[in-house]
């Protein structure tokens, strides 16, 4: 479905993609950003998830398993903590009680 | 069906790259996150109905895997104080990359086995090339990543703190690159299981060695470039699976990582090779004869009334305010203050805290409105118009010597220019150097008062003292 030359364009302008939209963020964003894109490649729990669904004999189950429990807490961890962190952020404005 | 899984993996990748764009600003980045999030529930409920998963076992395994790491990645996350946020962040990270090794663990465990029916000779000939090398390269990274995380982590956590495993730590990473790249070449022209049992076993070695040797201080650093790594790891794998959502969510976090490493390296005047191949602070440690001059110390009262009576004033925090938990205390002085029509703003150097940032979200946590905070650039000129800047828990991005030094180990970055303010207060827990142990000069400064004591402590003894007023 994807072969080489597509593959390559998508991973080319995936790359300009993540350059463009984060030379713009502000120092003060920076934490949580890393946080927040640490989440998004979260999203190889479904590889994981893929990967253990193929599998055929129990090395290759307990090492896709391990995969989806890794996969399944950078997700759910990095959504949390980045959650958190920017839950905090108010300006003066927004402040007013 | 198969529509409906691609069409969801293509919504998923558009709210990633949506919610990335929104985290770019303050007043979008908590919808940011949120659009992220339901994309990867829609790109992970989809899977369920991927083609090809066959075996109710491994349906089990999937269900118990999500919940366990999951639940155990939620609970821990919500319960994690804000000061340890970069350990976190590096744990979380290295469970990226552990998954991305152990996906590439699978497919070429399978690709070794499947050479028995196809009789053919190689993992890459079975895999075909292109897939094969990627497998390997992802699994690599991956892997590399996985492990070096978990020492940036216990170095950050304060339960490791060796420099070398070895003697000659530099030359036995050399080597060990070298017999993890040959060994991966090793897999992709063999079948067996050996080899690739070898490859990941060199990986997972690899990873600790290479970041032991790294100081604390540049952790930040080298957690942002695994964080990247994992990315292109990811992207990676998403090629080896024909998954098109993992190969762009993959790579905009690898692109988007490469950046931030850069920059956060550029704030520190350390090029990344500089971070990854020398140890701070192991050579040249500073030997000059000292700064002219001595310390003179105020009272927590008096410094209080100097900021009550000025007009502007400048704070700027670094990462021994948060040890002190004197976030909370300082935003209540500074409320104090501003009811006395005192400007007040804080500025932040970019490696203040434990990672870029990191102080922002501590000041955040206070309750610090981000519109009073301000980066170096922005602020730095206005150092010289303000009547009292108030350092507290800082010390080195504040040191001249970064700028008239050129023997000091921190020449060349990039420093807050408070001496040019009228007035400097200093709150500091002792006359002890900094993080980097280098002497400060401003501390021995015509218009430098020292305030000792606990941050905590003293900023409410300024609290007190400023109500009485």
């Amino acid at each position: 479905m994807i072969e080489g030359f597509t593959a390559l364009y998508i991973f080319m302008l995936a790359a300009v993609a993540g350059y463009e939209v984060i030379s713009r963020v502000p120092v003060i964003l920076h934490t949580p950003l890393m946080s927040g894109s640490n989440f998004i490649h979260g999203i190889v729990v479904i590889g994981a998830m893929i990967a253990l669904g193929h599998a055929d004999t129990p090395l290759e189950q307990l090492i896709g398993f391990i995969a989806v429990l890794l996969g399944a807490g950078n997700a759910v961890g990095g959504y949390v903590v980045t959650e958190r962190m920017l839950e905090m952020f108010k300006s003066s404005k927004s402040e007013a009680k | 069906m198969q529509t409906i899984i691609q069409l969801s993996y293509f919504v998923a990748a558009v709210l990633f790259i949506v919610g990335l764009k929104g985290m770019s600003s303050p007043k979008t980045a908590r919808t940011g996150v949120l659009w992220a999030g339901v994309g990867m529930i829609v790109a992970t409920a989809v899977t369920f109905f991927y083609p090809g998963i066959t075996g109710v076992s491994n349906y089990v395994l999937i269900i118990l895997a999500l919940a366990i790491g999951g639940g155990i990645a939620w609970s821990s996350g919500k319960k994690v104080a804000m000061t340890d946020m970069p350990q976190m962040v590096a744990l979380y990270n290295g469970m990226g990359g552990g998954s991305a090794g152990a996906i590439a663990a699978v497919y070429l465990l399978a690709a070794q086995r499947d050479l028995v029916d196809s009789g053919l000779q190689s993992v890459q000939q079975q895999m075909g090339s292109d897939v094969a090398v990627l497998a390997v390269l992802g699994g690599m990274i991956g892997t590399v990543a996985f492990s070096g995380s978990l020492i940036a982590w216990a170095k950050l956590d304060g339960r490791f703190n060796r420099n070398s495993l070895v003697p000659a730590q530099q030359i036995v990473n050399i080597v060990l690159f070298a017999a993890l790249v040959l060994t991966g070449i090793w897999v992709l022209f063999t079948g067996g299981v050996f080899p690739i049992a070898l490859f990941f076993l060199l990986a997972l070695t690899f990873g600790v060695c290479m970041t032991v040797p790294i100081g604390g201080a540049d952790m930040p650093v080298v957690i942002s470039l695994f964080n990247a790594l994992t990315g292109l790891a990811v992207g990676f794998k998403g090629y080896v699976l024909a998954n098109p959502a993992l190969i762009i969510a993959g790579t905009v976090v690898g692109a988007a990582g490469m950046l931030l490493t850069h920059l956060m390296a550029k704030a520190m005047n350390r090029p990344i090779s500089n971070v990854l191949f020398s140890g701070f602070g192991t050579t040249g440690a500073a030997d000059g004869d000292g700064p002219e001059g001595e310390m003179k110390d105020v009272g927590a009262e008096d410094a209080a009334y100097m900021m009550a009576y000025a007009e502007r004033v400048i704070i700027v925090p670094g990462y021994g305010m948060a040890v002190a938990q004197a976030q909370h205390k300082i935003w209540e002085l500074v409320q104090l203050l501003q009811a006395r029509d005192v400007e007040v703003k804080f500025a932040i150097h970019p490696v203040a805290g434990r990672m870029p940032g990191h102080m922002n979200v501590l000041l955040a946590e206070a309750g610090v409105p981000y519109d009073m905070i301000f980066d170096m650039e922005e602020v730095n000129e206005e150092f010289k118009m303000t009547d009292v800047a108030l350092v507290i828990g800082a010390n080195d991005v504040v040191n001249p010597a970064a700028k008239k030094d050129e023997s000091s180990p921190i020449y060349g970055m990039p420093i807050l220019d408070v001496e040019d303010a009228e007035n400097v207060l200093v709150i500091k827990r002792g006359r002890g150097t900094g993080f980097s142990g280098v002497e400060n000069a401003l501390f021995y400064g015509e218009n430098t008062r020292m305030v000792f004591g606990d941050g905590a402590q003293v900023a409410n003894k300024m609290v007190a003292a400023v109500k009485e007023l």
